[in-house]
Parts: C-alpha cells; structure tokens; sequence
C-alpha cells in the first residue's frame, strides 16, 4: 500500500438519547494516497456516519483521525474549516450547489475562501475543471437550472478545485437516473486513474465494483474490508 | 481574502431576492423617516412653544417681592422694654412698602460686569389705569431703557405699529399692547390719560403697537421710558423696581439665579421657575415621540429578523454545503449579518432622505390663522443631530435583528442538515 493520506482508529460514535446509540463500534481504517474506496452496507449500518466522521464535519466522536499527516481529532471549528477547505472536497447525494450563483462561481467558491491564488487564476482553475466535466458551455448559467446530473458533475468540479488531499463522497450517484450514474462512475474512475484519493459511500454494487477497496460495514462494525471484486462477495451476509 | 468571498456570497443572495430584501429595506426606511419626522416636528413645536412663552420672560427677572416685614413693629418700642415679658401681636397691619430696589445703579454695574449676562434692563414698572374718553382700563406700565428691553426681548419685530426707537423720538411716547389699543380704540398718535395708584394723571402719546401673541401680555402691557414712569409716580430718576437680565445661555438660568438673589438680597427668577410649564410640556411631548419612534424602529426591526429567519431556514442546505466547503461558523455570521446590515444602512438612508422630505413638506404647510398669528407654517426644527441619531438607531436595530438569525445560522450543525 501507498502511503497512508488518512488513518482512524478505534472511532467509537454514539448517538445520545435515553438510551445511547451505538452506531460505530471501535472503526479502525487506513486510506493510502490514491486509492478508489467504496463504503457499502445497509441503510442503518453507519456507513454515512463513518463518513461525516472521516470528513471531520461530525467532531462528536471517541478514538482518533489524521488526515494528511494532520491529526484533526481535537482542532477547533475554525482549523477544522481551514482544513476541510484545503485538504478534502465534498460530493453529496443531493448536489447542493448554490442556487443563487452561477455554475462558475459556485465551482469557485472554496478557492476563493482558501485564497491561495488570484481571482483571475481561480476562474481559469474553475473553467478548467468545468472543461474537464465536459460542461464548459454552461459556465455562466444559474446552478439552479441545471439538470441532476449536471449538477453532480458541477459538485464534482467544485469539489476538485482545490486539489484536495482526499476526495469524500456520500451517494454520488443516489439520485440520479441510469444514464446520469454511467457518466458520474466513469468521471469517478477517470480521476482515480489521474491519482486521486476517493472515499465514497454508495449501496450501489456496481459502482462499488469499480473501486480499488470495498469496505462492508454491518451494525457498525466493519465486516469487510477487501480488495477482492464484488463478485466473490456473498450478495447477503 | 476573507472578507470579500463572504461578501460576495452575502450580495448574491441579498439580489437573488430583490422583494424581499426591498420589503425588508422598506420597513427600516418607513421607521427611521417617520423617527426623523417625528423628532423634527415634535422638537418644532416644543421649540415654538418655549419661544412663545419666553418671548414675554426674560431669562432672570429680579424684582423686590413683597415682603411684609414685621421685626420692626412699634409695640416692641413701648412694650419690650421688659425682657421678661413676651409681646405677640395679632393680625398687624402692613407699614409703608418700598417696591423699588436699593441701590439700583451699583446692582446693574455688577451684573453689566457677569460675563455670563449678555444684556442688563432696569425697569420701573407700575399698575396704571389707561383712559381714553370713558374707556378706563387697568394694566401694567413698563419704564424701560428701550434699547436694552429690544435686545431681550426682539421688540422691533413684535411691533405692528411704528418702531421701539419713536418712543424717544415721541414726545412722552408710550408703546401699548395691541389687544390694549384695540379695546381702547387708539391709533399711533393719539392721546391718552394714565392714572397711577397714587392718582397722578399724565398724558402719554401712543408711538406704536406691538403684540406678544398672547393676550396675557398683549391686552395689558404698554412701554414708556424710565423717565415717564419716574415722573408718573413722582420718584426721583433711580427709582428701578425690576431688573431683566438676558443669558448667554439658558441653561445658566437656573443657578444664575441663584446667585444673584443671593447676592443682591432680592427676589431673583429664573424663565423655568417663572413658567413650570414649559418644561414639562416639553418632556411630556419628549417622551411621547421617543416611545412611538423607538417602537417605529422596533417594529422595523421585528420586520428584518422575521426576514431573516425565514431566509436562513430556507438556507439551511447552503449553509451546511458552506460548512462543508471549509467556511466556519463566523464567515457564516459575517455573510448573514452583513445582509442584515445592507438592508439596515440603504433602509436607513434613504429613511433619512424621506424624513426630510417629509419635514421640508410640513415645514411647508400653512398653519390655520388663528389668536396666535405669528405662526405661519406649521414649526418644524431641522437639527443634523436627530438624524445621526436615526443613523445610529435604524443601524443598531438592523444589527441586533439581524445577529440573532444570523448567530442560527452560524451555529447550524452541517451533519444534522446533510444526514435528514
């Protein structure tokens, strides 16, 4: 294994109530830089629980994280902003782009909160990025007009646009049609070939399938982590 | 780099809804205007009325009150001779009173001296019957230095007949009251017969009218010189019994008074003592343009954080994106207060070119002609002050109302939001 971009362990997670919840159960993981790995379970296994804890968003956690060599368990909210924006791009199931701004400025958006580069430099990045997609015609228009599956490859590029050191998606391809999915997979794969490290959570089997590691979660354990193809896998454990 | 990402995300929304924000923009602007208008108005009238009042007060008056003084009763001449007796005297009757001011001239050389006086009138002044053919009518006579009493109380523009300086020109002038030469029927030039308390009777030229615009003053009053008061009543030319005094500032009055009774031995008043209430007329209406103002702005304010809130529960899925994207709670509070604070400071704004407006339309409008007819127009006070202070008030409305969405906002948990 390369190595290692992100490294948790023992990650205990409880939801609070009159009796705790215990959705993850001591979760130990290693990610090495440019790997392409999928999260599968069931609805309820914790397998997006894992994920916003991974992703740092979710800080309510027992057990440890570091990320690029930076252990964020502990950072305050305002490092942990800075970090996310500079080391981890975000892919959700419902798009979420900014209604108000354009396909560009929403792309822009977290290089511009980063700051690293002139205004000029970033919207060359962000077209680039936008090229990359296949969407640089729509460049200018309301994100709010775009197709579903627009949208996502939009999230996509926006989510690239600061290199990141780690790639997190949560059901990248939950809501969109078949058609839609195909071109998200073959952009996931693309950019796993080009080096990138991509964590995502889907149920979807054949997009797991695609993926270097697959890691099963039941109950919130891990139940499997393998780079065996999905093929071998029982269909139900 | 900060700032301006923030902001631009702030502007983009705020334009992406126009009405919105317009109606919120508008509650401010209606509530600072109408904040201005009030103010300037209420202040006008206030200040109409003070100036009215004052117009016939000077700021101190000191005068010799009368005071029936009976340490000195005879009886203790034949009767105490005996220390061991006790003399009480029932329900004595006053000896001869003095009026007038000891020492007049030297009480005018000090107070000429008082940096804080500005102008100093001697007068001598006295009950008087006026007659003009059967016509008799009482009132007040005021001697005065002429000069000295237009510098107190701006006489050459309360005269509807003639000037203050034809007094001296007129042989035994006498100013009188409008509402006097109304009842006695004279015009400039006639003649007239005063009686004083002492039954002399002397005949004075009316050199002009003047009006006060209250009839208290206007239906009583006539001026003379110092000279034709003296002569009237047969005293010699030192013969002052009231001294009006103008402040640099009115506000001295009251402890200048003080001073002065203490000083001088007489009775000493300052205009708010003399008129009560002025003051409290003042405060009344005061208070009651604060309390609607201020609820105006609140109101207002009720208006943007209602906005707001609904903005922010509208984007709740933006702020977690936001969140996700590396902008901590503060970028957040900045891109939603600074909303706020946009609507706040153009409502504002352009609330202040409305509250003018509005002032400038009413300052325009002619008052109904009436008893007081030297108000013309309705009494409105352009200060810069209130409007700086409706600045400072609609932005500080804007900015509570606002921080407390905008605090929502900045506290959202983006797992909670992008889990549901």
């Amino acid at each position: 294994m390369n190595e290692p971009i992100l490294e948790a362990q023992h990650l205990d997670k409880f939801f609070p109530g009159p009796e705790p919840f215990q959705v993850l159960k001591d979760i130990s993981l290693s990610i090495g830089k440019g790997e392409f790995i999928t999260i599968i379970g069931k609805s309820g296994c914790g397998k997006s629980s894992l994920l916003y804890l991974l992703s740092t968003l979710d800080t309510d956690y027992k057990g440890s994280l570091s990320i690029n060599g930076t252990r964020v368990t502990g950072l305050k909210e305002h490092a942990l902003s800075t970090f996310r924006n500079e080391h981890i791009g975000f892919v959700f199931q419902f798009h979420y782009l900014l209604p108000e701004f354009t396909v560009l400025q929403n792309i822009m958006i977290p290089a511009l909160k980063l700051g690293r580069s002139p205004r000029e430099v970033i919207e060359q990045l962000a077209m680039d990025r936008l090229k990359q997609m296949g969407l640089a015609d729509i460049a200018s228009k309301p994100s709010g007009k775009l197709s579903g599956g627009q949208q996502q490859r939009v999230a996509i590029a926006r989510a690239l646009i600061n290199n990141p050191g780690i790639i997190m998606a949560d059901e990248p391809t939950g809501n969109l049609d078949s058609v839609n999915t195909k071109i998200i997979f073959d952009i996931f794969h693309e950019l796993s070939l080009q080096g990138n490290t991509i964590l995502a959570v889907t149920h979807d089997r054949d997009f797991a399938a695609r993926s270097d590691r697959i890691i099963e979660m039941v109950d919130g354990c891990i139940f499997r982590n393998s780079t065996d193809s999905l093929q071998k896998l029982p269909a139900d454990p | 780099m900060k700032l301006p990402v923030n902001l631009m995300i702030s502007g983009t929304q705020l334009l992406a809804r126009k009405k919105q924000s317009i109606i919120a923009m508008l509650g401010v602007m209606f509530g600072i205007a109408m904040f201005i208008f009030m103010m300037s108005f209420m202040k006008g009238v206030n200040k109409f009325i003070e100036d009215t009042m004052l117009a016939s007060i000077p700021d101190i008056h000191i005068y010799n009150d009368i005071r029936t003084d009976y340490t000195h009763s005879v009886t203790s001449a034949w009767l105490s001779q005996d220390p061991s007796r006790i003399v009480v005297v029932h329900h004595p009757r006053p000896s001869k009173i003095h009026l007038n001011l000891k020492d007049p001239g030297s009480i005018i050389a000090d107070l000429k001296g008082t940096p804080e006086v500005t102008v100093v009138s001697p007068l001598s002044s006295t009950q008087v019957f006026f007659n003009y053919g059967p016509v008799q009518l009482n009132g007040m006579l005021d001697g005065v230095d002429i000069y000295a009493e237009d510098r107190i109380f701006d006489l050459a523009k309360k005269m509807v007949t003639g000037h203050p300086e034809d007094l001296l020109t007129t042989n035994k002038g006498i100013l009188l009251g409008q509402g006097l030469a109304d009842k006695l029927n004279v015009v400039k030039g006639d003649l007239i017969t005063l009686a004083s308390p002492t039954g002399a009777v002397m005949r004075f030229r009316v050199a002009g009218t003047f009006t006060f615009g209250m009839n208290a003053v206007d239906n009583v009053k006539a001026y003379t010189t110092l000279a034709g008061v003296q002569q009237l009543l047969g005293m010699n030319h030192d013969y002052i019994t009231d001294i009006h005094i103008k402040l640099r500032s009115l506000d001295q009055a009251r402890e200048m008074a003080i001073l002065f009774g203490r000083k001088y031995g007489y009775k000493s008043e300052d205009w708010e003592t003399t008129n009560p209430s002025i003051k409290t007329g003042n405060m009344i209406r005061d208070t009651l343009t604060w309390v609607v103002s201020i609820t105006l702005l609140v109101v207002a304010g009720f208006g943007i954080y209602n906005i707001m809130n609904m903005v922010i529960s509208s984007k709740m899925k933006d702020i977690a994106i936001l969140k996700a994207q590396g902008f901590d709670g503060r970028d957040v509070l900045m891109i939603f207060l600074s909303q706020s604070l946009v609507i706040g400071i153009l409502g504002a704004a352009i609330g202040l070119g409305l509250g003018y407006l509005m002032s400038y339309g009413m300052s325009r409008v002619p008052f109904p002609q009436g008893e007081i007819t030297s108000l013309k127009f309705f009494p409105v006070v352009f200060d810069v002050r209130y409007y700086l202070l409706g600045a400072v008030f609609g932005i500080l409305t804007t900015f509570l109302a606002g921080f407390m969405p905008a605090r929502k906002a900045a506290r959202v948990d983006p797992v909670a939001i992008l889990r549901s």
